[in-house]
């Protein structure tokens, strides 16, 4: 985000960055809604937000392409401006570059893990064919799982499955 | 499918080329007719897990079909959105390849014809995310993640299914038999292809056919399959000229919206 004015003759630009700061907030608060522990801030896909004349333009990026729910957050996201106050609003689709699982930040994964997720593993090495990564149990901590299926309930989850406590459990897979 | 236009990321390398419309056009429909196909199992998967994901496969498919198409109606400037693309061209306007119309058959010749697709797309997307046309590039490279599990997912079963129990192997051996003709007009370029490829924006797809081959012998092998010879090949889907499957195919799933224009629900 741009750096505080300093001078003294910057009181609008310093009140309109107050209140982008404020609008940023509101957008960067809204959960995904399939995975409602997620806001769209730790899951990467805010790619910008800013202010073209009066209206305010959130740019955001897919998870995987044909997910349902990016419908759902652009929906979501204009209803929350839209209760904050501000009607003016467009949400545009930006693809590149692509969304990966990288992105998720620290805290999202943790909010993965305590929901029962296991967060994707770190710098996606999905061109690994025929080779699965070491999944590690969300409820119980053990490595001794498998994968019951590539596809979950969700574009972006498999399903696996914990030997050490028997649960199965979702896998945030790596893209 | 009403959404809000993606962001344009660049001028278009091309501009307004019918040869770049069809060709877009051509990735859109290969995308929405498997995409389609495998929307014919849900419920009716043979493993729950399994109806799961082939429904997750057709997701990722008709998600991509969604953008090129949109992508396509754009160039093209005649105002045909993605919904005019896709329910209101017959037939012989469509350019996808003639092996993802086939019917899906059992759930053998599903996964076979995935993974004889899979195994071309997700190399051929890599390579096209490197396209002069910066849309493409960006379409390309986010589907290209997605086809490395479709890829994965169609392979282990190839495998499971080949080198699984007398019946298995045996419905897995006829599926490539009856599907191997089909394959060779994946490596086949329409008239307009050559220059785009040329010019950078679309990718030579002969020189796909290498990593293909060699994915598809790894997966046989371990499925204990037998690579059909060379042969014949059956072509004429990229001209428009398809089996008997794609009528069918495409008035099931255009008969709502050309009975009830602009319905929404």
């Amino acid at each position: 985000m741009s750096a505080k004015p300093t001078n003294a003759g910057s009181t609008a630009t310093e009140a309109s960055d107050a209140s982008m700061a404020r609008v940023r907030a509101i957008v960067a608060a809204v959960v995904d809604p399939e995975i409602p522990v997620l806001t769209l801030e730790d899951l990467g896909i805010l790619r910008g937000i800013e202010r073209q004349d009066d209206q305010i333009v959130v740019t955001l990026t897919p998870t995987y392409i044909g997910c349902p729910a990016t419908s759902a957050i652009r929906l979501a996201v204009e209803a929350a401006l839209a209760e904050a106050g501000l009607t003016q609003t467009r949400v545009v689709t930006q693809l590149s570059p692509a969304w990966s699982t990288d992105e998720i930040s620290e805290a999202g994964r943790r909010k993965l893990r305590a929901f029962g997720i296991a967060p994707p593993q770190a710098a996606a090495p999905y061109g690994a064919l025929f080779k699965d990564a070491e999944v590690v149990c969300p409820r119980c901590g053990s490595t001794e799982t498998v994968k019951i299926s590539e596809f979950g309930s969700t574009a972006c989850k498999a399903q696996w499955r914990c030997r050490a406590c028997a649960e199965p459990f979702d896998y945030f897979k790596c893209i | 499918m009403n959404e809000a236009a993606v962001q344009q990321q660049a001028p278009t390398a091309a501009g307004n080329s019918t040869g770049l419309v069809a060709y877009v056009l051509s990735l859109a429909d290969d995308s929405l007719v498997l995409g389609h196909r495998l929307s014919e199992w849900s419920g009716h998967g043979p493993t729950l897990e399994e109806d799961i994901a082939l429904s997750n496969l057709a997701l990722d498919l008709i998600g991509q079909a969604r953008l090129y198409y949109a992508y396509a109606g754009e160039i093209e400037g005649k105002g045909r959105d993605e919904d005019a693309l896709a329910y209101l061209r017959d037939e012989h306007a469509y350019l996808n390849l003639l092996l993802l119309e086939q019917p899906n058959g059992d759930f053998a010749a599903t996964m076979l014809r995935h993974v004889l697709y899979a195994a071309f797309q997700h190399p051929y997307l890599e390579a096209l995310s490197a396209s002069a046309d910066a849309q493409l590039a960006a379409m390309a490279a986010k589907a290209s993640k997605e086809m490395a599990y479709h890829l994965r997912h169609a392979a282990e079963w190839v495998i499971r299914l080949g080198d699984g129990t007398e019946e298995s192997h045996a419905r897995a051996r006829l599926a490539l038999g009856d599907l191997w003709m089909y394959t060779g007009e994946m490596f086949e370029m329409d008239a307009a292809e050559p220059a785009l490829a040329a010019a950078g924006i679309a990718v030579d797809r002969a020189s796909i056919k290498p990593r293909w081959q060699a994915t598809i012998d790894r997966v046989l092998q371990q499925a204990t399959l037998q690579r059909p010879p060379e042969g014949w090949m059956q072509r004429g889907g990229r001209a428009g000229r398809h089996t008997e499957h794609l009528g069918h195919l495409l008035a099931e799933m255009q008969v709502l919206h050309r009975a009830h224009p602009g319905a929404r629900w």
